[in-house]
C-alpha cells in the first residue's frame, strides 16, 4: 500500500506573539514546523505501512526552506520526501494549490493520500477535498479513526458536528485526518540519521506537467483584496474591589444578557 | 499583480519583515527586498510606516465567462437525518440581504429530506427551493452531493452560492468549486457587496485569526463561500410566505463511499460547542480533572457547554472534542467564560470572536485578560463556587 502524505510548513503558533500596538502577528524569528494535523497524517501513513507494507512519500508545495519539514517527516518514518517548488506557484489559492498538488501526485502514483484536516495558518480545510476532486477519486474528510484497512478498502470514522459517521470507502482514496486519529511518535535516533542523509526529490512547474494559467496567482480564482486588524471588542475591564462585589457585578451582567 | 518596494522611501526599519506571513522579505544592502515566494497578501503594505511598499496591478485579467449570465443567491440548506440544520437558516437570513442588494432571488438547495422541510425553507425566507430527493442523498456522501450541486449550478447559473462551514459543508463544497471551476472562500464571518463592481466581499479570519482578510472572486462565477455557524442571524419565520418548490430530477448518482452508520453523540449529553450560547472553559489552572465537574455545574446553570484549552486536553483531563483553539474548535458564543486559562495565542484565536469574554485567572498578567470583557483576578476554586452559589441565589 503506497501512501502519499501532503504536508505544509507553517509558523510555530506557540511562538507567535501579537504586537499590541498594531494588533498584528509578529512572525519575525518564529520557527517553522510541520502543520500539527499533518503530523498525524504522517503517523497514520507510517502505521498503514507497518501493517500492509509499501512506501510512504511525503510531499509539500512551498519555498526551498520547506525542505526542513520534509526531513522532519523522514525522521518520523516516511521513506522519501519531495519538494514541489517553483516561483510560478507563488500566490496560489486553494484551487491552484490543489491543482498543482494533484498534478504532482499523478506523476508519483499512490493508493492512499493522507492530509491533515486543515493547515493552522490558512484554516481552509479545502485542499484535501479539492485534490481528490482533481484526481477524480473519493475522499473522506475529518477522519478520526481508521477502523479497518485492507488492500482494497477502508472503514473509517468521520467526525461530524453532532457525532461521527462510519464510512466505508474503496482504495484509492484521500483522507484528511484530525488530531484524534493517533498519537504521533517522536523521531527516533535512526530516523534523525535518515533525515540528515535523505535525498529530497524536487519537482518544478515543468516536472509536474501543469498547464500555464492554472498555477500561482494567475491560476487562482480568489484574490486577497485587503487585510485588516480585527475590530476590538467592546470595553475591557478588570473587575476590582472585594471578590463578593466582583461576583455580583458579573451576575448582574449575566442577568442583563438573559443568561440567568 | 506585483508588490514592489520604493527604495528611495525604504528606511530599512524592518516592519515589513515582521509582518510577512510567508517570510518572503529580507533586508539587503539596507533596503527591503521581496523574494519569489511572496504570497501577495499585502500585509507588508499596511505595515510599512513610510508608505514605501506598493501594489502594481497588471492589466486586468479578462473574466473567463460572461459574468452577467449569473444571477441569484443560493444557500445550501443542510439536513442531518431529515432535520434542517440551523446554519442553513442563518444563511437564508444573510442571503436575503445580499439578494436585495443584487435585486435577485434567494434560493435554497435541499438534498434529501422531504417536501415538509422544503416548505420550511420558504417560511425561513427562500423564494425558491431546489429539492432533490433520492435515497442516495439522505445520508451525506461527498460524491453524490457534489455531483448534483454542480449540475444545478451549471444549469441555473447562480451568482453567489453559500454553505455553512460545518463538517459537511467544508467537506463537499471544495469538490463543487472544483467541478464548476470557480473559487471558494472558507469560513467567512462577514459578507458584503462591493459597490462599484457588485462582487461579493468575503471576509474571513486569516493567519490564525489575528488578521481579517477580504477575499474576492472577480473573474469567475459563481462566487462560493462557506460561512461559520452562529455568525449570521436567521430571518423572520413566516409560515404564510409563498415560494416555489422545484423538484430536481435525480438519476445516475454514484458514490464510492458509503455511510454505514451515523453515531450521534449529542444525545449522550455531549453538546456541540457551535450550538450553545454559553461556553465555560477550563485550562491548566484547574490543576486537576475534578475542576471540570465544577465547570460542568456552572455551564449547566447557564444552559451552556464545557470547553477546554489544549493544555487541559493534553493533560488528559477532558476529551479532545471539548478543545477550543487553533487545533481544536473555533467558537463564537454569546458568553465565553475562561477559567484558569492563561490565553496562549493558539487558544485566543479559537474564542476571541465571542461576544462577551469573562476571564478568571490568578495571574493578573495572563494574556487572557487582553481579550476579556470582564476580568477577575483570583483562584478559580474560590471564584467559580461563589459564582455558582450567587447564580443559584438569583435564580431562587
Amino acid at each position: 500500500m503506497n501512501c502519499i502524505v501532503c504536508i505544509k510548513q507553517v509558523p510555530d503558533a506557540a511562538e507567535v506573539k501579537i504586537n499590541p500596538e498594531t494588533n498584528t502577528l509578529i512572525r519575525e524569528g518564529v520557527p517553522s514546523m510541520i502543520n500539527p494535523f499533518d503530523v498525524n497524517a504522517i503517523e497514520a501513513a507510517v502505521q498503514i505501512r507497518e501493517k500492509l507494507g509499501g512506501k510512504v512519500t511525503v510531499i509539500t508545495m512551498g519555498p526551498p526552506q520547506a525542505d526542513a519539514a520534509l526531513r522532519e517527516a523522514v525522521s518520523m518514518g516516511a521513506d522519501e520526501g519531495i519538494l514541489i517548488s517553483d516561483k510560478a506557484f507563488a500566490g496560489s489559492d486553494t484551487w491552484a494549490t490543489s491543482y498543482t498538488l494533484s498534478k504532482a501526485i499523478s506523476k508519483i502514483g499512490f493508493d492512499i493520500i493522507l492530509c491533515g484536516k486543515q493547515a493552522i495558518d490558512g484554516d481552509t480545510a479545502q485542499v484535501g477535498p479539492e485534490v481528490a476532486e482533481f484526481l477524480d477519486i473519493p475522499h473522506v474528510a475529518f477522519v478520526k479513526k481508521i477502523e479497518e484497512i485492507s488492500e482494497k478498502s477502508l472503514v473509517v470514522h468521520r467526525h461530524m458536528d453532532d457525532g461521527y459517521d462510519v464510512v466505508e470507502t474503496p482504495v484509492p482514496v484521500l483522507l484528511t485526518v484530525t488530531r484524534e486519529i493517533n498519537v504521533p511518535r517522536l523521531p527516533s535516533l535512526k530516523g534523525k540519521m535518515a533525515a540528515k542523509k535523505a535525498v529530497i526529490g524536487k519537482m518544478d512547474f515543468a516536472a509536474i506537467g501543469a498547464e500555464e494559467g492554472k498555477v500561482g496567482l494567475k491560476g487562482s480564482p480568489t484574490q486577497v483584496q485587503n487585510i485588516f486588524a480585527p475590530p476590538v471588542k467592546g470595553n475591557r475591564r478588570m473587575l476590582e474591589g472585594p471578590i463578593e462585589e466582583q461576583i455580583k457585578t458579573l451576575v448582574d451582567e449575566l442577568r442583563r444578557l438573559q443568561c440567568v | 499583480m506585483r508588490i514592489v518596494i520604493d527604495k528611495d522611501k525604504c528606511t530599512a526599519c524592518g516592519a515589513c519583515i515582521g509582518s510577512c506571513p510567508v517570510s518572503a522579505i529580507a533586508m539587503k544592502d539596507d533596503k527591503a527586498v521581496i523574494d519569489d515566494f511572496c504570497n501577495f497578501c499585502k500585509a507588508c503594505i499596511n505595515a510599512c510606516p513610510e508608505g514605501a511598499i506598493l501594489e502594481i496591478k497588471d492589466e486586468e485579467a479578462a473574466p473567463a465567462a460572461d459574468l452577467s449570465a449569473y444571477k441569484g443567491v443560493w444557500v445550501f440548506a443542510e439536513q442531518r437525518e431529515g432535520k434542517l440544520v440551523s446554519v442553513g437558516l442563518e444563511l437564508l437570513g444573510e442571503g436575503r440581504k445580499l439578494a436585495e442588494i443584487r435585486k435577485a432571488e434567494l434560493c435554497a438547495v435541499l438534498l434529501g429530506a422531504t417536501e415538509a422541510e422544503a416548505k420550511e425553507l420558504i417560511a425561513w425566507g427562500a423564494d425558491k427551493v431546489y429539492h432533490a430527493a433520492d435515497p442516495m442523498l439522505e445520508k451525506f456522501n461527498d460524491e453524490p452531493y457534489s455531483q448534483i450541486f454542480s449540475l444545478l449550478i451549471n444549469q441555473y447559473k447562480p451568482e453567489i452560492v453559500l454553505a455553512g462551514a460545518s463538517a459537511l459543508g467544508r467537506s463537499f463544497f471544495p469538490r463543487v468549486a472544483c467541478k464548476v471551476n470557480t473559487g471558494l472562500t472558507a469560513d467567512c464571518t462577514a459578507l458584503g457587496i462591493q459597490e462599484e463592481t457588485g462582487h461579493l466581499l468575503q471576509i474571513r479570519p486569516a493567519f490564525g485569526g489575528n488578521i481579517m482578510a477580504t477575499i474576492l472572486c472577480p473573474n469567475d462565477r459563481p462566487q462560493m463561500a462557506t460561512v461559520r455557524p452562529k455568525v449570521m442571524k436567521k430571518g423572520e419565520y413566516d409560515a404564510g410566505r409563498k415560494g416555489e418548490i422545484i423538484k430536481v430530477p435525480v438519476s445516475g448518482l454514484v458514490s464510492k463511499t458509503k455511510v454505514v452508520e451515523i453515531v450521534q453523540e449529542s444525545a449522550e449529553g455531549i453538546v456541540n460547542l457551535h450550538d450553545v450560547e454559553v461556553i465555560v472553559s477550563g485550562g491548566r489552572g484547574l490543576t486537576d480533572p475534578k475542576g471540570f465537574e465544577m465547570l460542568k455545574e456552572l455551564a449547566a446553570l447557564l444552559g451552556g457547554a464545557v470547553g477546554a484549552s489544549r493544555a487541559a486536553v493534553d493533560e488528559g483531563w477532558i476529551p479532545y472534542r471539548h478543545q477550543v483553539g487553533q487545533t481544536g474548535k473555533t467558537v463564537g458564543p454569546k458568553i465565553y467564560i475562561a477559567c484558569g486559562i492563561s490565553g496562549a495565542v493558539q487558544h485566543l484565536v479559537g474564542m476571541q470572536s465571542s461576544d462577551i469574554i469573562i476571564a478568571i485567572n490568578k495571574n493578573p498578567d495572563a494574556a487572557i485578560f487582553s481579550v476579556a470583557t470582564y476580568g477577575i483576578v483570583g483562584d478559580v476554586y474560590e471564584v467559580v463556587p461563589m459564582l455558582i452559589s450567587k447564580i443559584k441565589e438569583v435564580k431562587g
